[in-house]
């Protein structure tokens, strides 16, 4: 018998009371059930409640419109969800390592980012090893196979992540992935931090996700304390967002085509990309929108002037933008290293939970902003792209085609009232207490995942992160195998997923 | 006498005028790519920097890992052996060209020790497909050699050279186009350029020629930074020489002539990187089996015209 859960509408709060409490087998039953059929775990993580520890699940269910949610209190170990459910597995991972609950029948127990601050010696030895990576790694024997260690130190401007690939010859048999590298204690940080502090932490959970991250904190932060959020800050949100992500997948398919050493296209995005920021630089006065998104509406709002200069800007800077990505992609040679590179067939995505445009290129259908709408996007049609057949190519064709709908869209929004009122002071925002909020984001990445739970005394008594590349690294393990080790930068650029927005 | 005072003239052009080749390279690719790019000299400033530094050397490496640059210099040998257009080259004999394949593939071989004695997992994918893709590009070489020593009825590298009068040019005029695009796409794939490499990438597991020489430091990378110079150069050479075979009657401007030419041969290289990507790698074999092709017509047509 599973668990009835509750269900939760995205960036809405409910009493934590109101959260259905069951056992653990009866928890494990409701993820299964519910992945099943065809939802994706959002987020998955224990918290003190009391002096009970208690695993919460939080689940998309878009046919209902909103979350299932579900609770257990749990003891120092359950039976492993991950044999059955392939995309609990960094999750178990991570419960493990943040509370010594072990996960009985786990194939791959591992510390996820080596924080070395559980000592039980159920766990394997590399649990309680402050040193990051310190561990064993899946290994293929035989005397033709030979084993490449790349990172966590990189040529290049990159952040720090260390990859194990098992070949014979140039091909990749296996690939394992070992972050953590760039722990911070993000989670932790927004816990303690007063609400006029949080959303600079939240905004550095990812640099380049700055507008997502700011929005699912901001939207959790509201939901909590029940404040109302005006339909023009909803506008200038969104307006932030959708800037964010056509910057992001410019630059993204200027460094594809850098790859395959087409250096016209790497050149102009480059600078097309800049053009892009600078617009965001414009509305917020830095180029990552920092500050853009505050609790209770937006730090900067958007007159009749600007609007017309971003209007205009932003179709001067599409126009280059078109004329630089159909370059590429009306390249033959080009084409060539594209298809059939990195495939990561439709039911492996929706096996590992994929998010975001790496899982719409595989032709999941899962987009926050289509799925569970929140703001300005419940108001205005969002059209689902989606593509097929999973490979760098179609990974490409993704993020241009999300670009040209995300053009469109702040086209439309800029036609209307930007002009947001100030928000209220932040340190006048009152959380409700024992309350549980959760928001999704669709980041340019894909779903950014904030859980938000007040204690008794109105404080953060857990906050929970699920950035979309915590998802989606073990997608990019899964696309390597069978491809040549040379095609990995070229694979590993098509996702570009963060490392410090996993390692938090 | 002029002959021989032409051909030390441009022996000695071609050991200080070498590192040009990639700065025009790297210019026109940048031109094309909408950016400045930088100065032509830069190759120049490169191995002056690379020259005032010290030499770290790994603690597992051997002498074969010293020996190396030593042993790339082994590319000025060949150098030497290098016809430019009808100048002829310092040295030539009956056979010269069998040295001077072996003088690269001597260079080469150190190459590849040395990127093995390292010991680092990328060197060595590097002196994998170095192996790999050398042997496959010889039998180009070989064959375009063979057309030439065909058409020209002799067995040294000057005499093929000398041989190319407007007359035989004429004649053979399908023969040397084939032999030229044949050596132009070795040339692509021993210099490391694009579509076989990418010289430009700081990404290790894709590299080729970088990722073996990513252990060297100071001089002795300066020593191979030049002798990858002079190689393209020495490259070059024989694709225009087959190409464009000039004869004014001058020596001067027949001297000018090549140059020029091996200028133009810089700037269609930085053309054909600009406009494609580069191979996935398990297509290269089949660029080069291509290349062998072209010149295995470029025998065909010969014999048949012979």
């Amino acid at each position: 018998m599973s668990l009835q859960a509750a269900l939760v509408a995205n960036g809405t709060a409910v009493p934590l009371a109101d959260i259905p409490e069951g056992s653990v087998p009866q928890l494990r039953s409701l993820i299964l059930e519910k992945v099943a059929g065809g939802s994706h775990l959002a987020s998955f993580f224990p918290f003190m409640n009391g002096d009970r520890t208690m695993l919460m699940a939080v689940l998309t269910n878009p046919e209902e419109g909103g979350l299932a949610v579900g609770m257990a209190p749990v003891g120092d170990s359950y039976t492993s969800l991950t044999p059955e459910c392939a995309e609990a597995h960094l999750f178990e991972r991570e419960i493990a390592e943040n509370c010594g609950i072990v996960p009985r029948g786990h194939p791959w127990l591992k510390p996820v980012r080596f924080t070395g601050t559980v000592a039980d010696d159920r766990l394997p030895a590399s649990f309680f090893d402050r040193r990051v990576g310190a561990m064993d790694f899946f290994r293929v024997e035989g005397e033709e196979i030979h084993e490449v260690a790349v990172g966590p130190v990189h040529a290049g401007v990159i952040e720090p992540g260390h990859f194990r690939f098992q070949c014979h010859g140039e091909e990749v048999i296996h690939l394992e992935i070992s972050l953590g590298y760039q722990h911070r204690g993000a989670e932790m940080m927004l816990r303690s931090a007063p609400i006029r502090r949080g959303r600079y932490i939240a905004e550095t959970v990812a640099g380049d996700t700055s507008c997502g991250h700011g929005l699912a904190y901001a939207m959790t932060v509201e939901a909590l304390a029940g404040l109302p959020v005006p339909d023009s800050a909803d506008r200038v949100r969104a307006i932030g967002l959708e800037l964010e992500r056509i910057a992001n997948h410019t630059g993204d398919l200027g460094a594809l085509s850098g790859d395959v050493g087409f250096l016209p296209t790497a050149s102009f995005c480059g600078r097309l990309r800049g053009d892009i920021l600078n617009l965001t630089a414009l509305i917020a006065g830095n180029r990552f929108g920092r500050g853009l998104i505050v609790p209770g509406g937006v730090g900067y709002y958007i007159d009749n002037a600007m609007a017309g200069t971003i209007r205009e800007r932003l179709v001067t800077a599409w126009k280059d933008i078109r004329g630089a990505v159909d370059l590429l992609f009306r390249r033959p040679s080009v084409l060539a290293r594209f298809e059939e590179t990195g495939t990561v067939p439709r039911h492996t995505a929706d096996h590992l939970g994929l998010v975001g445009p790496a899982a719409r290129a595989s032709g999941l259908e899962v987009d926050v902003r289509h799925e569970l709408p929140t703001g300005i996007y419940r108001r205005e049609e969002f059209p689902l792209e989606l593509q097929g057949e999973g490979d760098v190519l179609a990974r490409a064709r993704q993020r241009y085609a999300e670009m040209a709908t995300s053009v469109a869209f702040i086209d439309r929004l800029l036609q209307e009232d930007c002009a947001a009122p100030r928000p209220v002071n932040p340190d006048d925002i009152v959380l409700r207490p024992d309350h549980f909020a959760v928001s999704l984001v669709e980041g340019w990445r894909g779903q950014v995942c904030h859980v938000g739970l007040t204690g008794g005394d109105g404080l953060f008594h857990a906050y929970k992160i699920v950035d979309p590349s915590f998802h989606n690294w073990t997608g990019l393990a899964m696309a390597l195998r069978g491809q040549l080790i040379s095609d990995f930068p070229l694979c590993n650029k098509s996702f570009n997923l963060s490392y410090c927005g996993f390692d938090l | 006498m002029s002959q021989t005072i032409l051909s030390i003239v441009m022996f000695i052009l071609t050991l200080a005028l070498c590192p040009l080749l990639p700065g025009i390279v790297n210019r026109v690719k940048a031109r094309c790519a909408g950016r400045t790019g930088q100065p032509l000299l830069q190759k120049y400033y490169d191995l002056g920097k690379l020259v005032r530094k010290d030499v770290v050397y790994s603690t597992t490496a051997t002498w074969i890992f010293r020996a190396c640059p030593v042993a790339v210099l082994g590319g000025a040998l060949a150098a030497a052996l290098t016809p430019f257009g009808r100048g002829g080259a310092l040295v030539s004999f009956q056979g010269d060209f069998l040295i001077w394949a072996g003088a690269l593939t001597l260079a080469r071989l150190f190459m590849i020790l040395a990127a093995l004695d390292a010991g680092s997992a990328f060197t060595g994918m590097g002196a994998s497909r170095e192996a790999w893709f050398a042997v496959l590009a010889e039998p180009a070489i070989f064959l375009a050699m063979a057309a030439l020593a065909v058409i020209s009825h002799q067995f040294s590298m000057t005499g093929f050279f000398l041989a190319l009068t407007p007359e035989t040019t004429s004649r053979h005029f399908m023969a040397l186009l084939f032999a030229a695009l044949a050596l132009f796409v070795v040339s692509l794939a021993e210099n490391a350029r694009i579509p076989v490499d990418d010289p430009t990438t700081h990404l290790e597991l894709t590299m080729i020629h970088e990722a073996m020489i990513l252990d060297h430091s100071g001089p002795d990378l300066a020593i191979i930074e030049y002798g990858a110079a002079l190689k393209l150069w020495v490259m070059a050479s024989l694709a225009v020489g087959a190409a464009v075979p000039v004869d004014i009657g001058s020596w001067w401007l027949d001297a000018g002539c090549f140059l020029v030419g091996l200028f133009v041969f810089a700037v269609l290289l930085g053309i054909v990187e600009s406009v494609m990507a580069r191979l996935k790698l398990n297509r290269v074999p089949q660029f080069l089996v291509g290349a062998a092709v072209l010149a295995a017509i470029s025998v065909i047509l010969v014999a048949r015209s012979a």
